[in-house]
C-alpha cells in the first residue's frame, strides 16, 4: 500500500476497535454492583430522590438506549455529565490531561534517554563489567513492580535526600517539572529495563552483521559505523517494542498517578470508578483507547519511516 | 617491478585456539599487478576469504590475528599500519565487494548515501560534491537513471542492480586494488555475465586491479588473467591462466581442473577429489594436500614443498609435479 494512503486509511480501520472498546467498558462499569445515585445521596437517601436523579440521567433506560445516547453525545463532542462533579466529563477531562501527558511523554522521553546510552555501553563494551550491571539490573528492573519502585525512589530522593517533592503537581512550569521527575523516572526505569535488553541484543547483532562489516570496509571509524549504521537498524524493533509498551505506561498512569498524587486522568478514573461515575469511568476509558490506539499508528508511521523496507 | 600495486609476502592468519595457535592463511606470497585480474581459487575453507580480509586488515572472526608477513601498497606495508592509517586504505586504496550485496548494503540508507558517505570520509569535498560524484560513479557502473536511483533503498533494486551498487560503494574513492569476493555466487547466470563484464570494462577503463575470489573456474577462465589455487591456506600454485587451467602442475590444480564439470554436458556426473580439506586444528604435516594426493610419498609427509618456479612467472609448491603437455611431448 502506498504510504499516503496507508496514513489515511489506517485510522479507518482501527474505528471498529474504538467501538469495541466503549462498548465493553460501557457494560462492564454498570455491571459492577452498586449504584452512582447512591453513593451521591449518600446512605440516608429517600428511593424517590434516588428514582428522580436516575430518572435525571437516564439510568432507567435499557442499557443499549443508553449506550446510543452515549454515542450520539459523542458525535456533539460530549460525554455526559459527570454525576459526581456535575459538570461535562469532557470538561474534567481536559482539566486533568496535562499532568498524565506530560507524565507520559515525559517518561518516554527519560525511557529513551536511559536505554540508548546503557544498551550502548552494554552492547560495544560486551563482557566488560559495566556490560554486566547493566544486564543485571535490568534483569532485576523486569520483575519490580512500578508502584514499589516509586516509592522506593520517594523514600531515597524526596523523604532522605529532599530533592523532589512527594507528591502533588505544582502550578509555574518549572515547579511542575520538578514535581514529574519522579514518576517519570520511576515509568521510566520500569521502561528502560525491557528496552535495554531488547536494544543490547539488537546491537549486538548489527555490530556483527555484514552491513557493519561492510561499513568498516569503506574506512569509517567504527563510531561512524557505530551510529550512522548500527544505531539506526538496531533501533527499527526498540521502537516497535516501545509502541507496545507505551499501552502498558498508558494503563500504568493510574497505579502512578495514585502513588504520586496527581490530579491526572487516571486519578481521575479510580475516583470514578470508586463513585460509580458511569460517565467518568467511559469517558476516560474511551480517552485511553484513542491513546493507546494512536500511539501504535504514530508507532507504524515511524516504522515506515526508520525502515524503508517495511511494507504496509 | 614498478607496475606491481601489491606485493603480499608471507602472510600469515593464524586462529586461536584452545591448543596452539594455527596458522589457516600460511606463509601466502603473491603479487598483483597494475589492471591485472588476479584469480584467486580454491575449495571452501581453504582461507581465500580470510587472505582478502587480512589485506584490509578486517579479519572475520576476534579469533583470528595477522602473525606475520607484509602487504605493500603504494610503498606502505599495510600490516604495519596504525589503526588510522589503515582507514584511509579500507575503502581508499582498497575497495572490497562482497558476495551477499543484500546483506552488504545498509538496508536504511540511500544507495546514493551509502557512496556519498565513503567519498566525504577519504576526501574532504562538500556534501553536494560528494553527490554529484557519487551520481557519476551510480552512471559508470551501469544503473540507469542515476540521480532518481541515488535516493533509492537497496531492497528497491534488482539482484544484479544491487551488486552493481556495491560495486560503486567500493568504486567511490577510485581504489586502486578492488577485492571482489564470489562477487556472482549469489546472482543468476545472465546477470552474472554482466557484472563480469562490468568488472572487466572497470580494468580497462580504470586501470584498476582485482582480485576476484571464486570457486568456479569457467569464471576464472572468463575473466583472470592470472590465477592463485589456495588449499589449507596456502598458494599451491600460481600462474598464468593458461598455465593453471588445463596445464596445471600441481596435483590438486589438475583435480580441481578435471572437476570441473565441462561445457555442453550438463547431465554429466560431476567428479570430486576424494577425501576431505584439511580442517582447522588437524592440518597435515608436510604438504597440506598429501592425505588427498595420488602422488604423495614419504617426503610431502614431512616437508612442505615450497613454491618454486616452474617457468616464467609460474610458482608450484609441489614435489612431484605433474608433467605439463610440453614435457610429456619430449
Ligand atoms: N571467524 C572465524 N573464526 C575461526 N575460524 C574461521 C573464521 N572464519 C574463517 N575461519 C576458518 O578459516 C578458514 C578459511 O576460511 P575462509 O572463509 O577464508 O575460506 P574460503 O576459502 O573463503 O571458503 P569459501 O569458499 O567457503 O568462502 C576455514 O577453515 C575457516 O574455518
Ligand atoms: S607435494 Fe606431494 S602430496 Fe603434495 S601435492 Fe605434491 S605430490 Fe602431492
Ligand atoms: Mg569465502
Amino acid at each position: 500500500m502506498n504510504r499516503y494512503r496507508f496514513v489515511l486509511y489506517r485510522p479507518l480501520q482501527l474505528l471498529p476497535v474504538l467501538v469495541g472498546i466503549s462498548i465493553i467498558t460501557f457494560v462492564l462499569i454498570r455491571s459492577i454492583p452498586g449504584d452512582p445515585v447512591r453513593v451521591l445521596l449518600g446512605p440516608r437517601s429517600t428511593p424517590s430522590a434516588i428514582e428522580r436523579i436516575r430518572e435525571q440521567f437516564g439510568l432507567n433506560e435499557p442499557l443499549w438506549v443508553q449506550y446510543l445516547y452515549f454515542v450520539k453525545n459523542l458525535f456533539h463532542g460530549e460525554m455526559g455529565r459527570s454525576i459526581l462533579y456535575k459538570v461535562d466529563v469532557l470538561k474534567l477531562i481536559v482539566s486533568r490531561i496535562e499532568p498524565t501527558l506530560v507524565l507520559v511523554g515525559g517518561s518516554v522521553l527519560l525511557a529513551l534517554a536511559i536505554t540508548i546510552p546503557l544498551a550502548t555501553i552494554a552492547a560495544r563494551r560486551r563482557g566488560s563489567l559495566a556490560d554486566h550491571v547493566i544486564r543485571l539490573v535490568s534483569t532485576a528492573g523486569l520483575g519490580l513492580p512500578a508502584f514499589w519502585l516509586g516509592i522506593m525512589l520517594i523514600i531515597v530522593f524526596s523523604v532522605q535526600l529532599d530533592l523532589f517533592p512527594v507528591s502533588g503537581y505544582g502550578r509555574t512550569f518549572l515547579d511542575k517539572l520538578h514535581h514529574m521527575v519522579l514518576p517519570c523516572l520511576t515509568a521510566a526505569l520500569a521502561l528502560s529495563a525491557v528496552l535495554t535488553r531488547n536494544l543490547r541484543a539488537s546491537l549486538l547483532a548489527e555490530l556483527n552483521s555484514d552491513q557493519a562489516t561492510a561499513a568498516r570496509a569503506r574506512g569509517l571509524p567504527e563510531n561512524q559505523v557505530f551510529w550512522r549504521h548500527v544505531m539506526p537498524n538496531s533501533l527499527v524493533p526498540t521502537i516497535n517494542l516501545l509502541a507496545i509498551n507505551i499501552g502498558w505506561l498508558i494503563s500504568g498512569t493510574v497505579v502512578l498517578e495514585s502513588v504520586f498524587a496527581i490530579p491526572g486522568m487516571g486519578q481521575l478514573l479510580v475516583r470514578g470508578i470508586f463513585t460509580r461515575d458511569y460517565m467518568v469511568v467511559q469517558g476516560v476509558a474511551m480517552c485511553f483507547a484513542l491513546a493507546t490506539v494512536m500511539v501504535n499508528f504514530l508507532a507504524d508511521i515511524l516504522t515506515v519511516t526508520a525502515d524503508p523496507r517495511v511494507k504496509l | 617491478m614498478s607496475d606491481t600495486v601489491l606485493s603480499v609476502r608471507d602472510l600469515t592468519v593464524v586462529v586461536h585456539g584452545d591448543g596452539p595457535p594455527e596458522a589457516i592463511v600460511d606463509g601466502v606470497s603473491f603479487d598483483l599487478k597494475r589492471g591485472e585480474i588476479l584469480g584467486l581459487v580454491g575449495e571452501s575453507g581453504s582461507g581465500k576469504s580470510v587472505t582478502s580480509r587480512a589485506l584490509i586488515r578486517l579479519l572475520p572472526g576476534a579469533r583470528l590475528g595477522i602473525a606475520g608477513g607484509s602487504a605493500v601498497l603504494g610503498g606502505r606495508d599495510i600490516l604495519a599500519l596504525d589503526e588510522n592509517s589503515v582507514r584511509a586504505v579500507r575503502g581508499g586504496e582498497i575497495g572490497m565487494i562482497f558476495q551477499n550485496p543484500s546483506s552488504h548494503l545498509d538496508p536504511v540508507m540511500t544507495i546514493g548515501r551509502q557512496i556519498a558517505e565513503s567519498i566525504r570520509f577519504h576526501r574532504s569535498v562538500s556534501r553536494g560534491e560528494a553527490r554529484r560524484q557519487a551520481i557519476d560513479i551510480l552512471r559508470q557502473v551501469g544503473i540507469p537513471d542515476p540521480e532518481r536511483r541515488y535516493d533509492a533503498y537497496p531492497h528497491e533494486f534488482s539482484g544484479g542492480m544491487r551488486q552493481r551498487a556495491m560495486i560503486a560503494v567500493a568504486l567511490a574513492c577510485d581504489p586502486d586494488v578492488l577485492i571482489a569476493d564470489e562477487p556472482t555466487t549469489a546472482l543468476d547466470v545472465t546477470v552474472q555475465a554482466q557484472i563480469l563484464k562490468l568488472l572487466m570494462d572497470l580494468r580497462d577503463t580504470r586501470g584498476v586491479s582485482i582480485i576476484f575470489i571464486t570457486h568456479d573456474l569457467g569464471v576464472v577462465s572468463q575473466i583472470c588473467d592470472r590465477v592463485a589455487v589456495m588449499y589449507g591456506g596456502r598458494i599451491v600454485e600460481v600462474g598464468d591462466k593458461r598455465d593453471i587451467i588445463g596445464n596445471g602442475r600441481h596435483p590438486y590444480t589438475a583435480g580441481l581442473v578435471a572437476c570441473q564439470p565441462a561445457e555442453g554436458h550438463p547431465g554429466e556426473r560431476v567428479r570430486t577429489i576424494a577425501g576431505q580439506p584439511p580442517r582447522v586444528g588437524q592440518m597435515p604435516p608436510g604438504c597440506r594436500f598429501h592425505p588427498r594426493c595420488p602422488k604423495a610419498d614419504a617426503v610431502c609427509m614431512q616437508t612442505r614443498p615450497p613454491l618454486e618456479a616452474s617457468g616464467t612467472a609460474h610458482l608450484v609448491a609441489c614435489h612431484h609435479p605433474v608433467l605439463n603437455a610440453q614435457e610429456v611431448a619430449s
